[in-house]
């Protein structure tokens, strides 16, 4: 027997997968987005909005789901490419799921992937799934003090959106003190308050939806890798 | 499960190191565990043990985990804490402007392994 020094994360593997994967979306141009939330906070309603608003994007959803293929069946109703994912009882997708769902998808004639994740607010932030983008869902029912219940999620995701604003008037969500809680996790984060049922506020995440495409556009050009291949 | 998933996991990462040292058999898994990384360590356990049966590489491998304490930084006195007992909000000064240093980790320390280049004595 020898003794081994690893020192190396028990998810080490998974963060090598998910560098794979992101180099790969890179190079086919496609920007992956990572979409969290709990159950029940309209990731389906809010990307049936999407896909009917980006009408000059060519949309794919990938919906993981422990079972049934309810989400998928509503994606491909609006006319998106989608992909029913079972996670086998697991409780969040890792990247090598991911790039298995990807490949049955493929990435040609798309613009934005989506990975619509398990709705938990806990695993699913520990695992890098190799996305380009990382956004959350809190929805107004929920309540404002899920930040400070969840806050790994706040404080991985690029943008947080305050979905079922509509319903505003039924509960007491303190839109400002959410904002704030936010704000104290994560600095970084966008925050979009929107109504995926009446549009209200769609319209400033779909302009950050065109420009972090953009952008993932524009620096698969200027730096093919963006320096992942360096310690791969 | 949140920690079968941690265990499939840590499996995949140690075949690719038997593969890359050509490893032959593992005796013991050394991890350290943050008190706040939310991994429930006798849970983790035996889930070990459940698929280590299944896994010929693992069949021997005794889990070792060390628990690594949880410590909080506070931006505004600029001071450490303990975050199991503090929680966000610093002791010293009762500001929220505060940040996990170090607790929220599932390392894997060392392992004990046969085969491959054994050290000479």
């Amino acid at each position: 027997m020898r003794i081994i020094e690893l020192g190396a994360s028990v998810t080490a593997s998974n963060d090598a997968d998910a560098r794979a994967l992101r180099m790969r979306m890179r190079e086919s141009g496609v920007l992956l987005i990572n979409l969290m939330s709990a159950a029940g906070s309209g990731k389906t309603t809010l990307l049936s909005r999407l896909i009917r608003d980006l009408k000059e994007l060519r949309v794919g959803v990938m919906e993981a789901d422990i079972a049934s293929s309810v989400d998928a069946e509503r994606i491909e109703a609006l006319g998106a490419r989608a992909v029913q994912v079972h996670t086998g009882g697991m409780c969040h997708m890792d990247a090598g799921m991911t790039a298995a769902a990807v490949e049955a998808l493929g990435t040609e004639r798309l613009d934005l992937l989506f990975l619509e994740n398990v709705g938990n607010l806990i695993c699913p932030a520990e695992y890098d799934t190799g996305a380009g983008k990382s956004i959350m869902l809190l929805s107004v029912p929920e309540g404002d003090d899920k930040p400070l219940k969840y806050p790994l999620m706040f404080r991985e995701s690029d943008a947080v959106i305050i979905t079922k604003t509509d319903t505003a008037g039924y509960f007491d969500f303190d839109q400002e003190r959410c904002r704030e809680r936010i704000r104290r996790l994560n600095p970084r984060a966008e925050i979009f308050p929107v109504s995926a049922k009446t549009g209200e506020g769609m319209e400033a995440l779909e302009r950050w939806l065109r420009e972090a495409l953009r952008e993932w556009r524009g620096a698969e050009a200027a730096r093919p890798a963006k320096g992942e291949d360096a310690d791969a | 499960m949140h920690e079968m998933g941690i265990v499939l996991h840590l499996a995949k990462t140690l075949d690719e190191t038997a593969a890359q040292e050509k490893l032959t058999r593992i005796g013991s898994v050394t991890l350290s565990v943050g008190e706040v990384s939310g991994i429930m360590t006798d849970l983790f356990e035996d889930c070990w043990n459940y698929f280590r049966g299944r896994h010929p590489l693992l069949k021997d491998a005794v889990l070792k985990i060390e628990t690594a304490p949880a410590v909080t930084f506070c931006g505004s006195c600029e001071r450490t804490y303990p975050t199991v007992q503090y929680g966000r909000e610093c002791p010293y000064c009762h500001s929220g402007e505060t940040w996990l240093l170090t607790g929220n980790e599932c390392i894997i320390k060392e392992i004990e392994a046969e085969g491959g280049e054994e050290q000479e004595e």
